[in-house]
This record gives structure tokens, C-alpha cells and sequence, in this order.
């Protein structure tokens, strides 16, 4: 076989992408392998996370050197998690549908009657679709300025009963923002991709349009809605700085209410850098690296999910 | 999209039932109409809320003073994510649009499916475990300490599977008989791509990479670990010096109890949201949906 070497060169490029991922796995198993030692299996189930006493000369536990009375259980943050995305989920969804639907079917005819009296009138849905992705875009910081500027002071005063507005709800709103245009662009591109035949029997069955759109096609469509709800899923595990923002930072107590203050692993992690540093026995960037490798496997799952159902879902949309 | 309103008036469609259906319809309208406002009137309020403030804290200090001292601009946190981001780009962008030519050009087998797949994965983890990863390695493991090179390579990491991925697309968009015309004039593989292909992709690749840069302007997480931050400009070495940046301004100085401070945070949340902001509209307007 003769030799490229200008193939060869770019498959080197492109091989550094696995080697990063497999870099990442590795250092977080291996840098977290003493901390697994350590804490075995109440890593998960217990809810204090206590860095022990950083000013006495460590204890020996174990054969491993960790700060005396030192425990690290990530349950609660674990709870924070599960609770702010679920919970951003169930927001988001129906707020993505209504926007898809809305934008797929109803903005089109909205757009032919209004031109009917304005003739000049420029295209909406467009700028409409495009308004909906660019909150995608927005970085999760400015997110986070928004949930502190705005959202926080109107949960403090009109909803939350303590009169503080940071928690569990503040981050899952800021989340389901967050995640929305993710499910409602899924979703708007598999409704325009339903075939003009399935619309236009179920219009000749004497459906109204509304009908049309929620027995004919939305039917036909669930496939993707479902992966594109696990893909935000994902994404809402991972994200660190809006949640970090206006989640009230709660650590060692599992949420009770809408209002607890939480904090998600992912946000957990991004607070803990000054203790990192100050943990001379290094156990405590050890138990870090744990929890880091314990998100990137929970989102490589649902992200395996997400891929798995929509591919699954091309199969339905071509019957 | 010809279809019309159908009006559920037909002889045997009884009166009562009609109406029911008709209401049920207008609501469940109006229900999906409120649901789009409910998106994008926080969009719209993000960019009012920043915009307002930011444009009254905007003044000739934030350009030319340090965060340091009296904490009257913030030069160094602009000139930080300035080359933090010209750095990760400067590693990203060969990688990436390598890895783009191996997929589209040489990819359409086994090894090209199973870099596809781990390019989204690495895609999918969140970013703050990119900064931790980096955090242990460079800073802990190599010794680097806050640094340049840390951040840049963390960034780096972070959007090379993005610029694989747009590389990919947009060489796909260029018809196969433009390659085989180049093959047939002699051409070797390198030619073909870099005088032909590329050149016609070129929109798409340029595309991917201010999409890129426009990630790496906007990202927090993985910064925190890896730069940390300084109140002074820049000292020009690549290790041991940590860096400023824009998106540490947001978050931090809004936590300060003063008005001044907030301010500074506003002006570096609106410098940094027109910049991710200008980058996507832009691309949205000028290139086809296709290609993204």
C-alpha cells in the first residue's frame, strides 16, 4: 500500500480528540482512586461533606493521609442536581413545545393574514426562530447576572415565603430558560419535516389546525421531543455558572422545599477551590476529582440515552 | 404549507360539539403563544437589563486601568480573555479543522465513526470537568499554576470538537466532482483539499471558527480552575502567572456589596454578550442553514 502522509497527518489531528476524552477519564480515575479508597461506597450515600481539620497534622485512615474527622458525601449534592434539571425539565417542556408548535404552525398564518393589510410586511417567523436560538447562545455568567438582577428579586418578593429568592426554584427557572431552545429547536425542525400528506388528511378528516397539530403530528414526532428532552437533560446536569449563581449555595442538607438553597455537582465544584487549595493532604482535590468523574458519568449516560432514542427516532419519522 | 383554517362546521358535526372543539383550539393557541413569549421575553430582558447598565458603567477607565488598586477598569480582564482566546484558537483551529478534512475527506469508515461518536462525548461533558481535569494535570501534576497555557489548552480542549464537527459539515457541502476534477489533473491529497476544497468551504470553516471563538469569550467554568485571576495586566509568561478575564468580572463583582463593582460586572457582562451575541446573528444571517 503506498504511503499518505497527508492522511496520515490529519487522522494524527483528529485522533488528539479521543486522546483528549481518554486523557480526562484516566487522570480523574486515576487522581481519584485514593479518595475511592477512602470513601468507598458512602461517597454517594452520605450527606456531609466535612474537608476535617486543616490546621492539625492529619490522620492516617486507612494507610491514606487525610485531615482528621475529614468525610466527604456528595448525597446531597447529587439530590441538588437531580432535583434543579428534573425540575428545569418539567418547565421546559411544555414552554418548548407551545414554542415550536407556535412557531411551525401558527406564526406562518398568522404572517399570510397580517401581510393581507401590510403588503410590505417584512418575514417574522425567521427572526422569531432566530430569537429562540440566540437564548441558547446567551453564556450561562450573564444567565447567572440576569438570575441575580431580576429573577432573584422578584422570587424574594412575590413568591418565596422566607423572602429570599435564591434556591431550588431560582435555579431551575434559570435552567429551563437555559435548556428550552434546545427541546423547542429539536422539535420545531421535526415538525416542518412531517409530510405535507400526513397534515392535509387529517385537515380533510375535518380536523381543526389545532387538532391537526396535536393528533396528526405531534404523534408522529415524539420520538425526537423525547431526545431532545434527554440532550437538555444533559445539558442541565453540566451546567455550573447561572446554577452556582442563584442556587444559595446549601451544602450538607438535603433539599425539603422549592426554596432550600442547593447546590449541583456541577456548581459544588467551581465553589470549592479555595478549600482545595488549602487542604495540605491534597485529599480534598482527591475527593473533588471523584465528583467530577462521578458527572461525567452520569451525562455520559444521558447523553448515550439522548443518542440512542434519536436515532431511534429517524426510523419513525420514515415509517 | 397551503393549508388553510379548517372551519369544524360539517352537517353532522352536532353545534355544541363544534363549539367545544373550537374553544379548545383557541386556547390551546393562545397556551403555545404565551409559551414563546414566556422564552423569549427573558432573552429580550437579558439583553435589556445588561444593555442599560452596561452602557451607563461603560467609560474610558475600563480600557486603559487595571482591576488592581482602586478597582477602576478592567484592562486586564479584557486584554485576558483577549489572549486567552487568540491562544486556544491557535491551538484549536489546526486540530480542528484537521480532524474536520480526516472526517469528511477520509472518515466514512469504521475509525472515522468511532472519532465521530468520542467527539461528542467530549462535546457532552460538562465543561467544568474540563477545567478540573486540567486543573489536576497542569496545575497540580505539571506544576504550571494558574496559567495562560492552562486556560488556553482547557478552551482548546473544550471547542476542538465543535470545529471537527462544522469542518466536517461544510467540506461536505463541496460536490465530489470538484475533488475527482483535481485528481484527474494530477493533483496529490494535499493539493486537492487545500486548493480546492477548503477554498471552497471556506465560509463554512469561518463560520465554525467564530462560533468557537465565541465560546471560548462566553465560558466561565473551566477558567476558574485553570487561570484564576490577576488584579494586573498580563505578565507575558505562558506558566506560573495567572490570568484576568472578562466572564470572572461577572461573576464575582456582582457579589460585591457596592455600586461600583456592579457596574463593572455590567460592563463586562455587556462587552462579552455583544461579542457571543454579534458573532451568532451574523453568522445566522449571512450563512445558510445547511451548513451550521
Amino acid at each position: 500500500m503506498k504511503l499518505r502522509p497527508f492522511r496520515t497527518a490529519v487522522l494524527g489531528l483528529s485522533l488528539l480528540i479521543p486522546a483528549a476524552l481518554v486523557a480526562v477519564v484516566l487522570f480523574l480515575v486515576i487522581y481519584s482512586g485514593q479518595a475511592m479508597a477512602f470513601n468507598g461506597f458512602h461517597f454517594l450515600t452520605d450527606v456531609t461533606w466535612n474537608l476535617g481539620d486543616l490546621y492539625n497534622d492529619p490522620v492516617t485512615v486507612k494507610g491514606i493521609q487525610v485531615p482528621s474527622g475529614a468525610e466527604y458525601g456528595i448525597l446531597a449534592f447529587i439530590a441538588g442536581t437531580l432535583a434543579s434539571s428534573f425540575l428545569a425539565i418539567i418547565i421546559a417542556v411544555p414552554l418548548s413545545i407551545g414554542t415550536a408548535i407556535f412557531l411551525a404552525e401558527a406564526v406562518p398564518e398568522l404572517e399570510r393574514s397580517a401581510r393581507r393589510t401590510i403588503p410590505w410586511l417584512p418575514p417574522i417567523r425567521p427572526v422569531l426562530a432566530m430569537l429562540v436560538e440566540l437564548v441558547a447562545v446567551v453564556p450561562s455568567v450573564v444567565f447567572g447576572l440576569w438570575g441575580i438582577a431580576v429573577l432573584i428579586p422578584f422570587l424574594g418578593h412575590h413568591i418565596s415565603p422566607t423572602g429570599n429568592g435564591y434556591g431550588l426554584l431560582a435555579a431551575s427557572i434559570v435552567l429551563a430558560l437555559m435548556i428550552t431552545p434546545i427541546i423547542a429547536s429539536t422539535l420545531y425542525d421535526a415538525l416542518s419535516q412531517v409530510p405535507k400528506e400526513n397534515r392535509e388528511s387529517a385537515f380533510a378528516l375535518g380536523s381543526t389546525h389545532f387538532e391537526v397539530v396535536t393528533k396528526a403530528m405531534m404523534p408522529m414526532v415524539r420520538a425526537t421531543l423525547i431526545g431532545g428532552v434527554v440532550l437538555a437533560l444533559g445539558r442541565a446536569l453540566g451546567e455550573t455558572m447561572a446554577v452556582l449563581m442563584v442556587s444559595g449555595g446549601g451544602i450538607n442538607i438535603l433539599p425539603t422545599s422549592l426554596f432550600s438553597p442547593i447546590s449541583t455537582i456541577a456548581s459544588f465544584i467551581v465553589s470549592q477551590l479555595d478549600s482545595a487549595e488549602s487542604d495540605p493532604t491534597n485529599m480534598a482535590v482527591r475527593a473533588l476529582s471523584e465528583i467530577a468523574l462521578v458527572l461525567f458519568l452520569i451525562t455520559l449516560a444521558v447523553n448515550a440515552a439522548a443518542k440512542l432514542l434519536s436515532s431511534g427516532a429517524l426510523n419513525v419519522r420514515k415509517h | 404549507m397551503s393549508a388553510s383554517i379548517s372551519q369544524p362546521t360539517g352537517p353532522d358535526t352536532p353545534g355544541g360539539k363544534a363549539l367545544r372543539r373550537t374553544i379548545i383550539s383557541m386556547v390551546g393557541w393562545i397556551g403555545c403563544g404565551i409559551g414563546l413569549c414566556l422564552v423569549i421575553f427573558p432573552l429580550l430582558d437579558i439583553v435589556g437589563v445588561v444593555t442599560v447598565n452596561g452602557l451607563a458603567a461603560l467609560n474610558w477607565d475600563l480600557f486603559t486601568k487595571n482591576t488592581g488598586g482602586a478597582a477602576l477598569g478592567m484592562r486586564n480582564a479584557i486584554e485576558g480573555t483577549f489572549i486567552i482566546t487568540i491562544f486556544a484558537m491557535a491551538i484549536a483551529v489546526p486540530i480542528g479543522v484537521g480532524a474536520g478534512i480526516y472526517l469528511c475527506e477520509y472518515g466514512k469508515n469504521k475509525t472515522g465513526s468511532t472519532i465521530r461518536f468520542l467527539s461528542d462525548v467530549l462535546t457532552g461533558t460538562p465543561s467544568v470537568v474540563l477545567g478540573y481535569f486540567s486543573y489536576i494535570v497542569f496545575i497540580i501534576s505539571f506544576g504550571w499554576g494558574f496559567s495562560l497555557a492552562a486556560a488556553a489548552i482547557t478552551i482548546a480542549i473544550l471547542i476542538v470538537p465543535y470545529l471537527a464537527r462544522i469542518t466536517e459539515l461544510a467540506l461536505t457541502q463541496v460536490p465530489n466532482t470538484m475533488r475527482e476534477a483535481a485528481f484527474a489533473l494530477g493533483s496529490n491529497d494535499a493539493t486537492v483539499v487545500f486548493k480546492v476544497v477548503l477554498p471552497a468551504a471556506s465560509s463554512g470553516v469561518i463560520t465554525g471558527a467564530l462560533l468557537a471563538l465565541a465560546i471560548s469569550v462566553g465560558e466561565t467554568a473551566p477558567l476558574i480552575y485553570t487561570a484564576g485571576w490577576s488584579d494586573y495586566a498580563w505578565s507575558g509568561k505562558f506558566t506560573h502567572s495567572p490570568v484576568a478575564y472578562l466572564t470572572y468580572v461577572i461573576w464575582t463583582f456582582i457579589d460585591q456589596p457596592d455600586a461600583h463593582s456592579h457596574a463593572l460586572a455590567y460592563a463586562a457582562a455587556f462587552i462579552v454578550m455583544m461579542v457571543v451575541l454579534a458573532i451568532n446573528i451574523g453568522v445566522r444571517l449571512t450563512v445558510k442553514r445547511s451548513v451550521r
